[in-house]
């Protein structure tokens, strides 16, 4: 497509990224004129930035679905296809439902820029998912990255949340830093910025392989960071616990999402005869990640920050799928994160209820839940369980998905790693089954009843679990549908 | 179409466990109504299919099918042949009197209930498989419900100890299997979970020697295989009656059942190469586990051993690959099942009146509760093997085949029922007979109704099957054709 001209296809390809900014202005003058006490504006200003997300989703339903169309648009910039559209639909409901969740945690100051920020990072998210340019994918990222940063360290009055996000944008700046290095020498070897024809400039093996190595190599440091895989890990423990819960649910599962889609796509894309050698690098991230979170959580009595270090280790299973370098890999990964996503948005989502309750999040607070309320406990036993990897629950499923793709890869031994690990995992979410069903509670005073749009978005969350733990087969053409794009080229 | 019978017995615990947790939690008289209907449907629908089970015809009936991910060949596949239907069965057996003796839970009666109903489908499903994923599906379904129900009404002396380390060693030993499975899977070239298909894929020699302890072995944990055996009577006597009568009465038949299914009917070969090694380590649960519990000062972990001491049994029948083996496995996984789930209710409810489970504390109560001390007294005949008793039915064929491939290991593993018979009389003497203690004496009154039903249904089958045993074995004879037809003709 030469540039210049412009065509309707090219608007509604960015048509979710276009409304996005749309509501994101909608939000800042609603923020400023609505005349409302500050605690009910925050809570309508949830409603609205969750109505406003849905309306997206579905206009992008309706209108930008690209179907088989596998285009670049924009200068080739932006890569039109199923892979974009599905991560996009991933990122678009975990804002939703974060919206509803927030809506409901009044330490968020009752500031409506909070939205704001969601909604910018949210639209960088896409923008990572469509990239086919390195520059555009940079900006993505950051414009991802920077209001996460100002998210995490929202609660201006706690030191913790501060100290979050500081430590979040410091980690993230360095990684970001080398990450760009890795790019500009990307650049440098073959004189182009555009993945696709990166790709074809690799493959006529011009450039050496150990220069190839050390690029890709700074590269995947940025990678990495971003869903939060060994060794660069470090900063998720600190970062989730500071966090706002919600916050925190938001950077486990949608940042993550994004991370991953760039990995799939970057690797699979540009380095498909290298795939030797990067599927033993993420092999290795992978174990790493999955020992240092299981056993790490293992000693932790904070319930975010064994959250925190769990993610590690589901990032860890992801990543088999990305090792495997196949499509069912891919269609793994995809899968994973899409049960992740509702799977630990209710997680935290019950967190930061029994946090307002009882004003901890340690794993005590969670003492005898299910005699206070038997229904969070429940929601909470299907979360953990899913996360464990156990049926009819989401988790089940992703799990066998990501281990089977690295059986049909010849990786039997990743997939043994990744089964032990589970084991280890399964221990820890049952701490916490068994705090809720089996020890005494603080105080017998059942839970508050939280707020409607909390309970819609924990109903959601769960009927997700559900859905995609038994009724397979939609979800599984979704995630064949995006990993088939990925692997297209 | 006919009436998907096996989906309403796979659904109806399922259906009842959901249904029950609506149910507003001081309603205990729906709560009960609810579970007991379920229960009593769900045997009905057992005896029903047992009783329609075509046995001139043989081989899988009552087969329902409907694509479930057909991008990856996953199917909801059901059908029962004559080694699950027996076992099928049992299963309804041991749900009901589960709920009858359970009558008296105080606590959170809903979600006890419930979890017992979500593990009886869990059972149910396994048993009535034919597709290697919906199996597999199934027997990790009942992590939770064991788990919860262990450590929340368990014993509370060893509950947290009893219920991780049961679940942890179960889930290893699924981690195992469903590696196996899955290289069985992408091995078979096929693209599908149908384990009729998977049956006829010739998996190679190097393969199948590979593969064959992944499942078998990864199976076989659960239903308690030496050295990996020590979760049974921890998690046994850690878990409440109800609890410890389906997971020793039905579970430990699952691990078997799924070894024989996946294990040795997937991978024949293989089975044969690792043969030797089950029936040693076989023998070593039968002779072990019965030494073990003659030992045991606690009530509960006697028969938690000897569940140990008899699932070796099974297993050594297994290993014998032949047709008399096999059927004697079959018999004994209902029988041991059957007995092993009256074992622990009438200790159950012995406990329950005295509130101690130390022998030497017990006596005399012959006199106080005659219905359990014959019911165990039954079951005690029955695990010694007597004829007249299913437990003949069952050993008897088991060491005919032993004795056909490996002589030695048949006397040793007679050994194992003279030991067994030594604990059982210590038993009932010293807890049924003598005198009873004085603080015993008054507090102690008989069993309940409900009681006195369990005990007598589940001791009436067990003489039934001694007498009548052509009940059941003409049954088993059909489903181990097709055994010995994959392991290479009639032995």
């Amino acid at each position: 497509m030469s540039s210049g001209e412009f065509t309707s296809i090219m608007f509604l390809a960015i048509l979710p990224e276009t409304s996005l900014v749309l509501l994101a202005a909608v939000l800042l003058v609603l923020d400023l004129v609505w005349l409302d006490k500050p605690e009910t504006r925050i809570r309508y200003l949830g409603w609205v930035t969750a109505a406003g997300l849905l309306a997206i989703i579905l206009a992008a339903v309706l209108f930008s679905n690209p179907g088989d169309a596998q285009l670049s648009l924009w200068g080739d910039t932006i890569r039109f296809d199923q892979a974009g559209f599905v991560f996009r639909m991933i990122f678009l409901a975990g804002a939703a439902l974060t919206a509803l969740f927030a809506s409901q945690y009044e330490w968020l100051s009752q500031r409506g820029e909070f939205f704001v920020m969601l909604i910018i990072s949210t639209l960088g998210m896409n923008l990572m998912a469509s990239a086919s340019d390195l520059i555009l994918l940079f900006l993505a990222i950051e414009t991802t990255s920077l209001p996460l940063f100002v998210m995490t360290g929202f609660l201006l009055r706690n030191d913790k949340s501060v100290e979050a996000g500081i430590k979040y944008l410091l980690f993230g700046a360095m990684t970001s830093a080398v990450m760009l290095y890795g790019f500009s020498l990307l650049y440098g070897f073959t004189g182009t910025t555009h993945l696709y024809e990166l790709a074809a400039h690799l493959k006529t093996g011009q450039v050496p392989f150990p220069l190839l190595a050390v690029a890709l190599g700074l590269v995947l440091v940025g990678f990495s960071f971003k869903v939060s895989a060994a060794p660069f890990h470090f900063w998720a423990p600190d970062v989730y616990q500071g966090s706002p819960t919600p916050v925190a649910g938001f950077l486990s599962t949608a940042s993550k999402a994004a991370g991953f889609v760039v990995l799939l796509r970057f690797l699979q894309v540009a380095f498909p005869d290298q795939v030797a050698a990067w599927s033993l690098v993420i092999a290795v991230s992978a174990t790493l990640s999955m020992l240092v979170g299981n056993y790490l959580a293992l000693a932790q009595n904070s319930v975010k920050r064994l959250l925190a270090y769990s993610s590690i280790a589901q990032a860890g299973y992801m990543l088999i799928g990305v090792a495997a370098g196949t499509q069912l890999g891919a269609l793994g990964t995809t899968y994973y994160l899409m049960a992740y996503l509702v799977t630990n948005l209710a997680a935290f989502g019950i967190i930061s209820l029994v946090e307002k309750s009882t004003g901890s999040d340690e794993i005590t607070a969670f003492n005898g839940l299910s005699r206070r309320s038997p229904g969070l406990a429940l929601a909470m036993l299907v979360a953990m369980l899913s996360l464990g990897g156990i049926p009819p629950f989401a988790g089940f499923f992703a799990k066998l998905l990501v281990f089977a793709s690295a059986v049909e890869a010849d990786l039997v031994w990743l997939a043994m790693v990744g089964l032990f690990n589970a084991i280890i995992g399964l221990y820890y979410y049952l701490v916490i089954l068994k705090a809720m069903y089996l020890y005494k509670p603080v105080t017998e005073i059942p839970i508050a009843r939280p707020a409607i749009a909390w309970r819609i978005a924990i109903v959601v969350c769960v009927a997700g679990i559900l859905l995609l733990g038994f009724w397979f087969a939609p979800w599984f053409n979704f995630a064949q549908l995006a990993a088939g794009a990925i692997r297209m080229y | 179409m006919q009436f998907p019978i096996l989906s309403a017995l796979i659904f109806t615990p399922l259906v009842a466990g959901l249904v029950l947790l609506l149910v507003p939690s001081e309603r205990r008289g729906w709560i009960h109504g609810i579970s007991l209907a379920a229960g009593i449907l769900t045997l009905l629908l057992a005896l029903g299919l047992y009783a329609s089970y075509d046995l001139a015809r043989g081989g899988y009936q009552f087969i329902e099918k409907l694509d479930w991910l057909p991008a990856l060949g996953i199917s909801y596949h059901v059908g029962v042949d004559g080694m699950s239907l027996p076992l099928v069965l049992l299963a309804g057996l041991v749900i009901i009197s589960g709920v009858l003796v359970s009558w008296k839970v105080e606590d959170r009666l809903r979600e006890f209930y419930s979890f017992l109903m979500f593990l009886g489908a869990s059972v149910m499903g396994v048993f009535c498989a034919l597709d290697l994923f919906m199996l597999f599906f199934f027997f990790e379904l009942a992590v939770f419900p064991k788990y919860l129900m262990i450590v929340v009404w368990g014993s509370p002396q060893t509950r947290e100890y009893g219920g991780m380390k049961l679940t942890l060693y179960l889930f290893i030993g699924s981690v195992f299997a469903l590696l196996g499975a899955l290289a069985i899977y992408f091995g078979s070239g096929q693209g599908t979970f149908n384990m009729l298909a998977l049956e006829q894929a010739g998996f190679s020699i190097e393969f199948q020697r590979l593969w064959f302890p992944f499942v078998f072995f990864g199976f076989a944990i659960l239903g308690g295989i030496f050295p990996f055996h020590s979760w049974a009577p921890d998690g046994h006597v850690a878990a409440p009656t109800a609890i410890s009568m389906l997971l020793a009465g039905v579970e430990m038949k699952v691990g078997a059942f799924a070894a024989l299914r996946v294990g040795i009917m997937l991978l024949p070969d293989g089975a044969q190469i690792w043969a030797p090694l089950i029936l040693v380590l076989g023998t070593i649960n039968v002779v072990y586990g019965a030494l073990i519990a003659l030992i045991q000062t606690d009530f509960k972990y006697v028969i938690g051993f000897s569940s140990v001491s008899h699932m070796g049994l099974v297993l050594i029948g297994f290993a014998a690959l032949n047709r008399e083996g096999l059927i004697g496995a079959g018999m004994q996984m209902f029988s041991h099942g059957v007995m092993t789930a009256l074992f622990f209710s009438v200790v159950g409810m012995v406990y329950d009146r005295t509130h101690t489970r130390d022998i030497s504390s017990l006596g005399g109560l012959f006199y106080k509760m005659p219905w359990a001390a014959v019911g165990f007294i039954v079951g005690g005949l029955v695990s010694m093997g007597m004829p007249g008793f299913s437990g003949f039915v069952a050993e008897f064929p088991i060491f005919m085949g032993v004795w056909r491939v490996a002589p030695l290991v048949a006397v040793i593993a007679v050994l194992g029922i003279l030991i067994t018979t030594g604990y059982i009389l210590l038993v009932v003497r010293r807890v049924f007979f003598g005198e009873i203690p004085i603080a015993l004496a008054k507090s102690v009154g008989d069993v309940s109704i409900k009681d006195k039903i369990v005990i007598g249904v589940l001791s009436a089958i067990m003489i039934a099957l001694g007498w009548f045993p052509s009940l059941m074995v003409p049954m088993i004879e059909t489903g181990v054709n097709p055994i010995l037809a994959l392991l290479g003709g009639v032995k």
